[in-house]
């Protein structure tokens, strides 16, 4: 392999996504996401 | 005769892009019956960043804003209170990283409905300016301020953040989901204030930009163009220019829709990879590797030895 820092880079981001995942941040995104953020339409 | 005068004809460059900006723009925000409910998109599927500066409150939106979200990290994110969840957005910005890699900033160029917005508006006969290289480094700041530093140092009185970049300056949201929600939710509009009105003219502001220049915000303000921006130099897509093919002819430049010279820095961070040089050199010295597939314009590839 010539280049291996794109596949490095690219397998410790899919690490940190899935730490991520195990902590449970998914169900956090999703609930902010099925709010209505009332900072993005401008009346936070 | 009229036949060999067609054979030598000059070939406008093959850019279909734009039918792919418009099926991501459509594809992430697809679920329309939000839009006469009155509310916003809320399955199961919406925790999934989508690769793109698309707002989540937009009401047909199907996924969730990578920059919105991860500022909701930040903001929330404090060791001295039992409370408040100690969660550090490895999620958000896990995913956000692996695309960076993989692509670069790929996604800006072909995905982002806010970049499509932009190119579109450009396409309005106009005078149009130039934007100053000097300009899209402002684009970093916003990156550690609005997104990262902000959230994570100024607190409220209960000791939380707030998202300072959708709060005060994301037009994506203003355009996406603040107008569209005031308009088909009643109940939303007697809070309209100051801050809706600041948006509404920020957004005005960007818009009038558009005319004029060529994606202003993506490369001026938007931090995840930022973000990616910085992968471009390691990604598994790269850009390559053979400086024995190149005529320094700057036809590349001219249709570069980020006003970048190619040949000088092929995998610059300000690339958007739209590959509109790809299929505009007609010497064939700008290709792109993919997963050891290197290509150049199908328009050469195709070309037959006389």
């Amino acid at each position: 392999m010539k280049r291996k820092l794109p596949w490095i880079l690219l397998a410790a981001s899919l690490v940190v996504m899935v730490a991520g995942l195990l902590f449970g941040e998914y169900r956090t995104v999703l609930e902010k996401a099925v709010t209505v953020c009332l900072d993005c339409i401008g009346i936070g | 005769m009229a036949t060999k005068a067609k054979a030598f004809a000059p070939r406008k460059p093959r850019d279909r892009r734009h039918w792919y900006q418009a099926v991501f723009a459509l594809g992430l925000n697809a679920w329309i019956p939000s839009w006469f409910k009155g509310e916003i998109f809320q399955g199961g599927v919406k925790g999934l960043c989508v690769p793109a500066l698309n707002c989540y409150s937009c009401p047909s939106a199907m996924g969730a804003c990578p920059i919105g979200a991860m500022q909701t990290f930040f903001a929330g994110l404090r060791f001295n209170l039992s409370i408040a969840e100690k969660k550090f957005g490895l999620y958000v910005a896990g995913s956000m990283a692996a695309v960076g890699s993989a692509v670069g900033r790929m996604p800006c160029g072909w995905v982002c409905p806010f970049g499509y917005i932009q190119e579109l508006f450009y396409k309005i006969p106009s005078p149009k300016l130039k934007i100053p290289h000097l300009m899209t480094y402002f684009r970093y700041v916003v990156l550690v301020t609005m997104v990262v530093a902000l959230p994570l140092l100024i607190v409220d009185q209960f000791g939380y953040g707030q998202t300072w970049f959708c709060k005060w300056i994301c037009p994506a949201g203003t355009l996406e989901a603040g107008i569209p929600l005031i308009l088909i939710k009643a109940d939303l509009r007697p809070l309209v204030g100051f801050m809706y009105y600041w948006k509404l003219g920020l957004l005005a502001l960007f818009v009038g930009w558009f005319v004029f220049s060529q994606r202003p915000f993506c490369r001026t303000v938007c931090p995840l163009g930022a973000f990616w921006g910085l992968f471009n130099r390691v990604s598994l897509f790269r850009m390559a220019v053979d400086d024995e093919k190149c005529t320094l002819c700057d036809k590349c430049y001219k249709d570069c829709p980020v006003e970048i010279k190619i040949y000088e820095k092929a995998n610059s961070p300000d690339c958007v990879r739209c590959l509109r040089c790809v299929s505009s050199c007609k010497f064939g010295a700008i290709s792109y590797e993919f997963l050891g597939k290197k290509e150049v314009s199908p328009d050469l590839r195709v070309k037959k030895p006389a």
